[in-house]
C-alpha cells in the first residue's frame, strides 16, 4: 500500500511540475521577443514576478483578477464536463454584468445584506438564461453549441454597448456633456465588502470560493454531477442507461451560464462599481484556459486561476517597467498556454511509465484524465 | 434604384470574400478531424503580414503570397502541437488565437496610421465587365474576390470528387480505416491545418490590402470567430461556405442601410448573429437538418497511430 500512495504522489508531482516546466518553456521563448525589440529579459520578468507576487497590492491584484476567471472557469468546467465546448463565457458575463448594474442601481436603497444576494442571484439567472439560450437550441434544434455561443457573445456585447448608449448611460455623464459609455456608479451598499483596503481585494474572492465547493459537490456527490459528468464521458452508455443526454448538456450550459454571469456581477460589485465598455476583458476566453490548464476540476482550478490572474497583474508591471507594447503580453500569454498544453502528453507519457513500472499487470487502461488532455 | 442594388450586392460580395475565403481553409482543416479555433489570430498575422509586404514592395501580390505562407507557418504551430503532441484542440486554438493577435499587433506597431500607396485594386474582366448589373457586381472586382471563387471551387470539387478528398474525408471520420489503407494520417492532418492556415493569412491579407488600405490592432474585428461560426453554419461543405459568407456579408452590409432611418448601430450589428442564429434554428425545426448537422465523426479528437 505504501508503494502505491507514493506513486500517487509522484503522479501528482508529474502534474504540477510538467505543466510548470512548460510555463517555462513558454517563457523562454517570450525572452527572445523581448531580446529583440531590445528589452532585456530579465528585468523584464522581473518586474512581472514583483508585479504580481512582489508586493501586498500585487498579490490582492493577482487574487483580483484571479475572482472572475475562477468563477467563469468553475462555469466552462461543468460544460466542458458535459462534452459541451462553451466558448461563450464572455457573452455570459457581460450578460450578468449588465443585469447586476440594473438590478444594483434600481434597488439601490435596499440593505447590504439583502441588496447583494438579490443582485447575485439575479445576474447568476440573467447568465444562465444566456446559457440556457445554446443549451436548448442544442438539445432540441441541433445547433451546434460552439456556434451559438459565439454568436450570443456578440450579441451580448452589442447589447451592453446599446445600454450603454442609451439607457444605462450616466447621467451625470450627459449632464457634463462626456457621453462616457458607462453606467452611474451604484450606491455604496451595492458595493462588495473590501477586505484589506487600500487595495482592491473584495470579498467575491470568498464567493468564488465557495462556488468552487459547490461545484465540487455537484459534479462529485450529487446525481446532477454524476449524470453530467456520464454524459460527458459516454453519452452513448449514458443514453443507453436512461440518462437524458440533451436535458442534461443543456443544463450544463445552463449552470455554465449562471456561472459566468455571477463573474459579471462580481466584477461590478466589487472592482468597478458601475457597468463600463471593456469590463469583461477577455476573462469569458481566459477562464476557458484555465479551466481546461486546471483539468477542469475545482481543485485544479483554484491555482489555475490564481496562476493566470497573476500573470495578468505582472504583465501590466512589466509592460510599464521596461516599455514593451502591451501585444507582446499576449503573445507571451499565448505562448505559455501553448506550451502548457503541449506538454500534456509528456505528463501522461511520465505517469504511464512510472505505474507500468510499478504494476506488475500490463495492459492497464490509464484513464486519460491530465492537464488540458483528451475532455471531448 | 439599381445603383443602390448593384453597390448593395458589390459591397456584399466585398464583405463576404474574407469571410468565404476563411471558410474554405476551416473547412478543410475540420474536415480532417482538426478544429482550429486560432483563425482570427492566424488571420491577422496574415493581415499584419501582408499589409507590411504591401508596404515595403508597393506590390499588394506579393502581401498576398506573403500572408498565404505567414498563415501556414503559424498554424504549424497548431499542428504540431494538437497532431504531434496531440494536445487539447480547444486550448491550442484558443492559445494561437492569442498569440497571433500578440505578434500582429507587436509586428505592425511601426505601420500604424501610415496608409499604403498601392493597394489591390478592381480588376475588370474584359467583355464580361460590360455586361449591365451583373458585369458591375461579379466582374469588376478585386483580385481576392476571383481567387475567392476559384479557390471555393478547387476545394469543392477536391473534397467531394478526388482522390485527395476522399483520403481527407477518410482521416476525418475514421483514421484507423485510413490508416489502415496506408495512408498516412499524421501527414494529411498537418497539410490540411496548413492549408487552413493559409486561406486564414489570404483572408487577413485581403482585409488589409483591399478591403482597407491601413493595418490598425485588432483589425479582424471576430471575423476570425465568424469563420469558425460559419464553417458549421455550412455543414463542412464548400458550396454551403460560399452561401453562408454572401449571407452574413449581406446581413453586415444591411446594418449600413438601415442606420440612417434612425436605429441603433449597436442594435443592427446584432443583426448578422441574430440571423445566423434564426436560420440555424429554422434549419433544426426542418426534417432534413437532423440528420446532416453532423460534425465529421474525429473532429477535436486526437489521434494515436495504432491506438485502440
Amino acid at each position: 500500500m505504501a508503494e502505491k500512495k507514493n506513486t500517487e504522489g509522484w503522479e501528482i508531482g508529474m502534474r504540477v511540475l510538467v505543466p510548470v516546466a512548460g510555463v517555462m518553456a513558454g517563457l523562454i521563448i517570450g525572452a527572445l521577443f523581448l531580446v529583440i525589440l531590445h528589452a532585456r529579459p530579465f528585468e523584464a520578468y522581473g518586474a512581472l514576478l514583483r508585479g504580481a507576487v512582489g508586493t501586498r497590492f500585487g498579490i490582492t491584484q493577482t487574487l483580483v483578477k484571479a475572482t472572475p476567471l475562477l468563477l467563469v472557469g468553475l462555469g466552462i468546467s461543468i460544460a466542458f464536463r458535459a462534452s459541451c465546448i462553451n466558448i461563450g463565457g464572455e457573452g455570459q458575463m457581460i450578460i450578468g454584468a449588465l443585469s447586476a448594474t440594473w438590478l444594483a442601481l434600481g434597488m439601490e436603497g435596499l440593505p447590504h445584506v439583502i441588496l447583494i444576494p438579490l443582485v447575485l442571484l439575479g445576474s447568476m439567472v440573467a447568465g444562465g438564461f444566456w446559457g440556457f439560450i445554446p443549451g436548448i437550441l442544442k438539445a432540441k434544434f441541433h445547433v451546434n453549441e460552439i456556434l451559438s455561443t459565439i454568436m450570443l457573445n456578440s450579441i451580448a456585447l452589442q447589447l451592453m454597448n446599446f445600454l450603454l448608449q442609451g439607457p444605462l448611460m450616466d447621467p451625470k455623464g450627459i449632464e457634463a456633456g462626456t457621453y462616457l459609455a458607462q453606467s452611474a456608479r451604484l450606491s455604496k451598499n451595492a458595493w462588495l465588502v473590501r477586505l484589506m483596503p487600500p487595495t482592491l481585494l473584495h470579498s467575491g474572492l470568498f464567493i468564488a470560493l465557495a462556488m468552487a465547493v459547490i461545484v465540487y459537490v455537484l459534479l462529485w456527490r450529487t446525481t446532477i454531477g454524476y449524470r453530467i459528468r456520464a454524459v460527458g464521458l459516454n453519452p452513448a452508455a449514458s443514453s443507453y442507461s436512461g440518462i437524458n443526454v440533451p436535458v442534461n448538456q443543456a443544463m450544463a450550459l445552463t449552470l455554465a451560464g449562471a456561472l459566468a454571469g455571477m463573474a459579471g456581477a462580481v466584477e461590478v460589485l466589487g472592482v468597478q462599481h458601475r457597468l463600463l465598455e471593456g469590463l469583461t476583458s477577455g476573462y469569458g476566453f481566459t477562464g476557458i484556459v484555465a479551466a481546461l490548464l486546471g483539468w477542469l476540476h475545482p481543485l485544479g482550478l483554484i491555482p489555475a486561476s490564481i496562476f493566470f490572474g497573476g500573470l495578468l497583474v505582472g504583465a501590466d508591471t512589466m509592460q510599464r517597467a521596461v516599455q514593451v507594447p502591451s501585444a507582446l503580453i499576449g503573445a507571451i500569454l499565448g505562448l505559455i498556454v501553448l506550451f502548457v498544453s503541449a506538454s500534456g502528453i509528456w505528463t501522461q507519457h511520465l505517469i504511464r511509465r512510472m505505474r507500468s513500472r510499478n504494476q506488475e499487470t500490463t495492459g492497464q487502461a490509464v484513464p486519460s484524465e491530465s492537464s488540458g488532455g483528451d475532455n471531448e | 434604384m439599381l445603383e443602390v442594388i448593384t453597390s448593395l450586392l458589390v459591397r456584399t460580395i466585398v464583405a463576404g470574400t474574407p469571410l468565404l475565403l476563411g471558410t474554405l481553409g476551416e473547412v478543410t482543416s475540420e474536415r480532417a478531424g482538426i478544429m482550429n479555433l486560432g483563425v482570427e489570430g492566424m488571420m491577422s498575422v496574415g493581415a499584419v503580414t501582408g499589409f507590411m509586404v504591401t508596404f515595403i514592395t508597393g506590390n499588394p501580390w506579393l502581401g498576398l503570397i506573403a500572408a498565404t505562407c505567414a498563415g501556414a507557418l503559424i498554424s504549424l504551430i497548431h499542428g504540431f502541437v494538437t497532431i504531434s503532441l496531440r494536445a487539447n484542440q480547444v486550448v491550442s486554438g484558443l492559445s494561437l488565437t492569442m498569440l497571433g493577435l500578440g505578434l500582429s499587433g507587436l509586428w505592425g506597431k511601426p505601420f500604424i496610421g501610415r496608409p499604403l500607396e498601392v493597394r489591390m485594386a478592381p480588376i475588370a474582366i474584359p467583355g464580361l465587365s460590360d455586361i449591365p448589373f451583373v458585369g458591375d457586381i461579379l466582374f469588376h472586382q478585386d483580385a481576392y474576390f476571383y481567387l475567392s471563387l476559384l479557390l471555393g471551387l478547387i476545394v469543392w470539387f477536391g473534397l467531394k470528387h478526388t482522390r485527395a478528398g476522399v483520403i481527407v474525408r477518410s482521416v476525418g471520420e475514421n483514421p484507423k480505416a485510413a490508416e489502415a489503407q496506408g495512408i498516412n494520417v499524421v501527414r494529411i492532418k498537418y497539410i490540411c491545418v496548413m492549408i487552413g492556415g493559409a486561406f486564414a493569412g489570404m483572408a487577413g491579407a485581403n482585409l488589409s490590402t483591399a478591403y482597407s488600405k491601413s493595418w490598425i490592432e485588432g483589425m479582424t474585428s471576430g471575423r476570425g470567430w465568424i469563420v469558425i461560426a460559419l464553417t458549421i453554419f455550412a455543414r463542412w461543405e464548400p458550396s454551403r461556405a460560399f452561401l453562408g459568407a454572401y449571407i452574413f456579408g449581406g446581413i453586415f452590409v444591411l446594418q449600413f442601410v438601415l442606420q440612417p432611418l434612425g436605429i441603433s448601430p449597436n442594435l443592427l450589428a446584432m443583426l448578422p448573429y441574430l440571423t445566423t442564429l434564426l436560420v440555424l434554428l429554422g434549419h433544426g425545426l426542418s426534417k432534413s437538418g437532423k440528420r446532416s448537422m453532423s460534425a465529421p465523426a474525429t473532429l477535436g479528437e486526437a489521434y494515436i497511430r495504432g491506438g485502440r
